[in-house]
This record gives structure tokens, C-alpha cells and sequence, in this order.
């Protein structure tokens, strides 16, 4: 019944729930440098997945061999990874560099307005070849609307993260 | 004063036998990796029988007898093998998506008898028992010994389609989880078969790897419910050794009553959540 009502909110402020996410890859003074595989998704309480956001992988190398490291990023491999027919349209993208990068996720890709209000959690998790892993969660409030704001500081292969949910775009 | 030396010393022979079981040779199956992703990965494999997990440390498992289940059921091609002294060591290519099942099954009969003072043995599949004319010889033995152990590797999402219970032995029958989907700090609910039926009341032991590193092995017991269940705790991530055993009547064959034995163990890596 709720849902009903709701719904032609959405349809007025269509551009509500585009994501932008800032990611930063620390730089690491080790002997021998990957650039990290990092993933994010939007999870639900239950830990269940409620939109894939990104996963940045070595998509250029040749016979896919970029693919046999994903099962590194542990969790993301496991929740959704492994389901997925890669690469994913929006979804996938190159690993990149020491620096901070910012994406934007369109609310049409993540399909994250439609989500019932609630507690939810943005997951970022990085691995890196012949180094470590780092899984962060950055819990937020969504009530289809309000915009909402999160950020974190990673410790070792992740550094600052910060993810914002616009509420609504005036043209 | 002799009668207690001799009684202390029957004693202390009764506990020794009464301890080995923990401190028995355990035969593995370890692969070098049970998730994976991406096209035709390769995974190898390391096979003994030893007294620490995973260390080769006392005879190679037989080669010959490694069976490759492939998700669709088919038999999967031994590549690369090689069986040494201690340790066994085969490659198996992943080409399709899905679960592979990797095990060594034995289903045995062995039989004993007495001609005069010497003991004679017999051992052979139940098919040629008839043929080995055993029936009637003096103080007849016979066991039946049905043991199955293996390991589980996946390439992309897991299956199934290599797992289904034979309906023979001691047997995992997967459920809700799944042998190559374990984390740390969860737990996963299994059920064990019995000749294709629950296997109530059965104690399951399980033993993390590595435990040349430690003064205790720290041995996890689970009894199954009456439905065959069982539900294991990983407290950590890790290489784990799960066995279990029952014994008893087994029926007759040939008009001979025999005694039965039947054992499953598996490997499970856990991963770190």
C-alpha cells in the first residue's frame, strides 16, 4: 500500500538517487606495486546486495586474465561477483591509479530510488596483487528523498571514502 | 606383584589403542585453491595420507584411485600426475562454470580365516566374493569397508551437479550451504547419508590444518540429528579436515554374516570474511 503512494514521487524527481562516489588509492611504498581490484555495492541490513556500483579490474588483459584475480575481492566475488556475466555495461572499468577518483552512478543504474526506506551500506573493498586486502562499510539512511552522505578513512589499501546520494537535481 | 605388572601393562596397551584414533593417519585431498574466477583455471591438487594436516609426512594417497567429477557430471581428465613417496600431486583444468568434485572411493570386502595356525586373508570387490569360494572355511571373517574422500573446487558460482549423493557409503549431502562457500565466523548446516539414508547420531570430527603448529589439535565433535544434520562453526579462516565413521552389522553375503565400515572425510577452505 505504502509503495503505492510513493511511487509517483519517484516519477517527479527522477534524477533523485544518483550516486557520487570518491575513492582514494593510497600510495604504497612497496617492492613490488598492483594496482588494487576495488569493488563497491550498495548493501542491504540482511547483507544482501541492493546495487552493484563498481568494479574496477584488469578488463584490457588478453583471454580475460584480468578475471581469474576477482575471486581476490573476497565478499564482492561472493555476493555478486560470481553471478555476474562480465564485464558489466556501467558496472565494470580499469583498475586505476595512486589518486583520488570520483564517479558518478546515475539513480537508473542502481535502480537505488526504488529501495524501500531503510538502513543500508555502502561496501567498498580493494584487493591487490602480491598485497592486501581492504573491505570498508559506510553505513547511510535512505528514505528515498533525503539526500544522504557518508565517508571513511581507510587504513591500509584504501584511503578516504566518501559517497553521496543526491536528493533531487533542479534542472 | 606380577599379576599387577601384567595387568598395568594390558591396561596401558588398551589405552594406547584406545587413542589412536585421534592421533591416526588422516588421508586428505587439498586443493590449491577451492574459489576461483575467470575461464579455464587450473587447480592443483596435493593428495596423502599423513599424520599432520596438510603435510605429507607419511604415504602418498594411490593416484590410480583419484576420481575428477565435472559440474555436468562427467568425468574430468588427471592431468600432470605424479605420485611420489609421501605425496600425490595432480592438475585438473576447470573449463566449464560450476562446482568439481575430487575422490578417492573405496568399497572393499576383506575376509580372514584360519587353515591350521596360519591366518589367511582375502580382499576384493563384493562381486568376486562368490567366485573366491571363502564360504565355510574355518573361523571366517568378513568386513566390508566403504570409505570415500574428497574435496570440492569452483570455478565462478557454485553447483551441484558433481555433488549428488551416490546413495552408497557415508556420504555429505549439500543443503543450504555449500562446501566451497564457507567464511569465517558463519556456520554451515550439512546432512550425512548413510547408504542413501539419514545418518542419525554419528559423531563428525573436524580438525583445522596446520596443527603441527600446536601442542593440541583441538578436535571439534558434532553428533547428527536424527534428520542426518549436522552444523559446523568456523572460527576462523583456514584449511579444515572433517571425518566421519560408523561401524556395525552389515548383512550377510553369501549366506556369511559380515561387519560393515563405512567412512567419509572431506577438506574445507574457509575464508576470511
Amino acid at each position: 500500500m505504502r509503495k503505492f503512494l510513493i511511487a509517483p514521487l519517484f516519477a517527479a524527481t527522477a534524477l533523485a538517487g544518483d550516486i557520487s562516489l570518491t575513492i582514494e588509492i593510497p600510495r604504497l611504498e612497496v617492492a613490488e606495486y598492483h594496482r588494487p581490484y576495488v569493488a563497491a555495492w550498495v548493501e542491504k541490513p540482511d547483507g544482501s546486495v541492493a546495487a552493484n556500483l563498481a568494479v574496477w579490474y584488469d578488463v584490457e588483459m588478453k583471454d580475460k586474465e584480468g578475471e581469474t584475480w576477482l575471486k581476490d575481492i573476497r565478499q564482492w566475488w561472493r555476493k555478486t561477483g560470481r553471478e555476474l556475466k562480465l564485464p558489466v555495461d556501467g558496472v565494470s572499468g580499469p583498475t586505476r591509479p595512486v589518486g583520488t577518483h570520483t564517479i558518478t552512478i546515475p539513480s537508473k543504474t542502481t535502480n537505488l530510488p526504488a529501495l524501500a526506506e531503510g538502513e543500508y551500506r555502502l561496501v567498498v573493498e580493494a584487493s591487490r596483487e602480491v598485497g592486501g586486502r581492504e573491505m570498508l562499510k559506510l553505513p547511510f539512511k535512505w528514505d528515498g528523498k533525503a539526500a544522504a552522505e557518508a565517508s571513511t578513512q581507510g587504513k591500509t589499501e584504501l584511503g578516504k571514502i566518501q559517497f553521496s546520494i543526491k536528493a533531487e537535481t533542479s534542472n | 606383584m606380577k599379576n599387577i605388572a601384567k595387568n598395568a601393562l594390558g591396561l596401558a596397551t588398551l589405552l594406547v589403542l584406545a587413542a589412536q584414533p585421534a592421533a591416526a593417519h588422516r588421508f586428505w585431498i587439498i586443493p590449491s585453491a577451492s574459489v576461483l574466477s575467470g575461464e579455464n583455471q587450473w587447480v592443483t591438487i596435493d593428495a596423502a595420507i599423513s599424520n599432520n594436516l596438510f603435510f605429507a609426512n607419511h604415504v602418498a594417497a594411490p593416484l590410480q584411485a583419484m576420481t575428477v567429477t565435472g559440474p555436468d557430471g562427467e568425468a574430468v581428465e588427471i592431468q600432470n600426475g605424479k605420485e611420489g613417496k609421501v605425496r600425490t600431486t595432480f592438475d585438473i583444468e576447470l573449463t566449464k562454470p560450476g562446482s568439481y568434485r575430487i575422490a578417492t572411493v573405496r568399497d572393499m570386502l576383506a575376509a580372514q580365516w584360519k587353515e591350521g595356525e596360519e591366518t589367511k586373508r582375502w580382499r576384493g570387490p563384493a562381486k568376486d566374493f562368490a567366485a573366491a569360494g571363502l564360504k565355510g572355511k574355518p573361523e571366517l571373517k568378513v568386513f566390508e569397508n566403504n570409505s570415500r574422500t574428497e574435496t570440492v573446487v569452483t570455478s565462478g558460482a557454485p553447483s551441484t551437479g558433481a555433488l549428488k549423493p551416490t546413495g552408497k557409503g557415508l556420504e555429505l549431502v549439500i543443503g543450504e550451504n555449500h562446501p566451497t562457500d564457507l567464511f569465517a565466523g558463519e556456520k554451515s548446516k550439512f546432512t550425512l547419508h548413510l547408504n542413501g539414508k539419514p545418518a542419525a547420531n554419528v559423531e563428525v570430527t573436524v580438525v583445522k590444518g596446520d596443527d603441527r603448529y600446536r601442542n593440541e589439535a583441538g578436535e571439534t565433535k558434532i553428533t547428527t540429528s536424527a534428520d542426518g544434520s549436522f552444523e559446523v562453526s568456523w572460527p576462523e579462516a583456514g584449511r579444515y579436515w572433517l571425518n566421519a565413521t560408523v561401524e556395525g552389522e552389515g548383512g550377510e553375503i553369501e549366506g556369511v554374516p559380515f561387519s560393515r565400515r563405512a567412512s567419509y572425510t572431506a577438506t574445507f577452505e574457509v575464508l576470511p570474511e
